[in-house]
């Protein structure tokens, strides 16, 4: 009976089991999410790297080649696999749909914040959200259908190009940048405004001189991540972009980016061949820049929390 | 410049740019909207697709988005659940921690594509499901997981502590709390995030093309029965989706009315993600008051 009693009081009891089942299974839901993205990241740098040591490519080569043409043999007798087309059609996309959508992002991040809170609210708001849910490819279609044409017939040439693709990069990223945008002017403490209009500055020079410069990491924050977000968007730009894999030399003529050679090109590959390692390959490039993106906000974070 | 005049003129430009962004807007939504209209109809959104001669609707296409969606949804919310209970209310502030944080932001910054390539690598090559609608439906829940996990967290953590404390109290144990006062307290906010991530799903393109295919075979949507190749139902045919219907028709369509298609499909992709979004809050707010007898 004693015996009993103690069992009963030493065994654990089913509260306590079900306690341990269930936190347990949640943390192996987190771990399965933190262990895809080391898989991710393993298995695309195997897939990439194995144009280097199997096909032995040279990567300097491989990132300073001006040609891309996996199919042909160049006079040293290697493969000519010049990434910097891609690579060059990729970063000036980026920066120049970047250098376009910022202005727009921090004006109307400040009207919404700081000159009318109430049209903000009910008007810019659900404004940015819808511009946030229209997916990519309708941005490419509208791209394709639009924009396209448009540059055509002002700049001349065939319409596809860089010009169509930042048009179409600058609309997309352009809800991200603003909302986070807001984000970072709205944590800049209402004190602040308070203490410089009570010096009697007027609104602008309060906006620009204390509140822009206050919320200037988390700006800098909402700008890089706009820009990753306009290096990894494949569907609306390889749409628009004319798809040539050539230095880009005008905005107007056809280029391509890293993401654009990629989904045209890995269904029409063999896997394991050289062809279809050197767009992993570019596909480890897209993933590296993805981290360095990270890196950067996180430096920037670092950075504003310190000199708070 | 006087500082009066540079704070009119100043704030004249905010209005303008403003305004700007609702203009595009506007212009984007009209354009999508009336190029679509015409093309929509019964038949059109019924209709299996043609290749080659006009008249094509894009039913099966809408069929796989949905089903697709719904698998997703089924293998992604309850790893999202976890991750998100176990981040919140049981996580410690370590290095673990940081470690599985910093994963999920750079999971959720990946482009699109790579996530797409990882799945094609992984369950069309490697395991063998060849393009079909799983792999398609993995592919999508590494997309989704971190968006969702981070929505469920931060509607976690709205919760306030006092009913932490109240479970608690009644001798509840952490698990106990945890799944009958502070999930059910925290579901208005946790299905807003699920049916927003719906739409961001739906209208995804990029990850699929490589995973879920391209090709949209004939369906019997007589036959029900999972296991066979023609049933809608069978998750191991290869399902093209309305948003690559969209991609691939404009990059290699041969019918004639293709522009006519895409449009019509933008503007069904469009309405949905719109109708997903206004579901979104309806249901948070309904819900909410339900449960709250606010």
């Amino acid at each position: 009976m004693n015996n009993n009693l103690q069992k009963q009081l030493l065994k654990r009891s089913k509260a306590a089991k079900l306690e341990r089942l269930g936190k347990t299974v949640s943390f192996l839901a987190l771990m399965l999410i933190t262990l895809t993205v080391f898989a991710i990241i393993i298995f695309v740098a195997s897939k990439g790297l194995s144009t280097f040591f199997t096909n032995h490519v040279n990567w300097i080569d491989f990132l300073t080649g001006k040609n891309w043409n996996p199919n042909v043999t160049n006079a040293k007798g290697q493969p000519e696999v010049g990434a910097l087309p891609m690579i060059s059609g990729s970063f000036v996309v980026t920066i120049l749909s970047a250098l376009l959508a910022t202005p727009f992002a921090i004006g109307t991040a400040i009207f919404m914040n700081e000159i009318s809170p109430h049209r903000g609210a009910k008007l810019l708001q659900p404004v940015i959200e819808l511009l946030v849910g229209i997916p990519s490819v309708v941005y490419g279609f509208i791209g394709l259908t639009v924009v396209v044409p448009a540059v055509r017939s002002v700049f001349g040439g065939s319409g596809f190009g860089i010009l169509a693709g930042t048009f179409v990069l600058f609309v997309m990223i352009l809800p991200t940048v603003t909302s986070m945008s807001v984000d970072a002017l709205r944590s800049v403490p209402r004190y602040y405004r308070e203490a410089a209009l009570a010096l009697g500055a007027t609104q602008w020079q309060t906006i620009y001189k204390v509140v822009l410069r206050a919320a200037t990491p988390g700006m800098l924050t909402a700008i890089v991540f706009g820009m990753a977000r306009a290096f990894g968007e494949a569907l609306a730009v390889q749409m628009v972009i004319g798809n040539a894999a050539l230095m880009p030399t005008s905005l107007v003529s056809p280029a391509s980016t890293l993401t654009s050679v990629l989904t045209t090109g890995i269904g029409n590959t063999v896997m394991g061949s050289l062809q279809n390692n050197a767009l992993w390959s570019l596909a480890l490039v897209l993933l590296v820049m993805s981290l360095i993106f990270n890196l950067v906000i996180r430096m920037i974070g670092r950075k504003g929390a310190m000199s708070k | 410049m006087n500082p009066k005049l540079s704070n009119r003129v100043a704030i004249t430009v905010l209005y303008v740019i403003a305004s700007t962004i609702v203009v595009i807007l506007a212009a984007l939504l009209g354009y999508i909207i009336i190029s679509g209209l015409p093309a929509l109809s019964w038949h059109f959104l019924t209709s299996p697709a043609r290749a080659f001669t006009s008249g094509g609707g894009i039913g099966i296409q809408l069929f796989n988005s949905f089903y697709l969606l719904i698998l997703t949804m089924l293998i992604s919310f309850p790893i999202a659940l976890g991750a998100g209970i176990y981040l919140n209310e049981y996580a410690k502030q370590n290095w673990v921690t940081s470690l599985v944080r910093t994963a999920i932001e750079i999971l959720s910054s990946l482009p699109s594509v790579v996530v797409g390539l990882f799945g094609f690598l992984i369950f069309v090559v490697q395991f063998g499901f060849g393009f079909s609608i799983l792999s398609g439906a993995f592919a999508l829940t590494f997309f989704n997981l971190p968006l969702l996990t981070r929505s469920i967290e931060e509607a976690l953590a709205a919760v306030p502590d006092e009913q932490r404390e109240g479970g608690l109290a009644l001798g509840l144990s952490k698990w106990e709390t945890v799944l009958h006062i502070i999930v059910p307290a925290a579901l208005p906010t946790i299905l807003t995030g699920v049916i927003l991530s719906a739409g961001r799903i739906f209208g995804e393109a990029a990850a699929l093309i490589f995973t879920a295919g391209q090709s949209a075979p004939a369906l019997n949507f007589t036959d029900w029965n999972p296991f066979n190749i023609a049933s809608p139902l069978n998750p191991m045919r290869p399902a093209e989706t309305l948003a690559v219907h969209i991609w691939k028709i404009n990059s290699e369509g041969i019918m004639p009315d293709a522009k006519a298609i895409s449009s019509g499909s933008s503007a069904v992709l469009v309405i949905s993600v719109l109708a997903f979004n206004l579901l979104a809050r309806f249901v948070g707010h309904r819900l909410f008051k339900r449960l709250t007898a606010g």
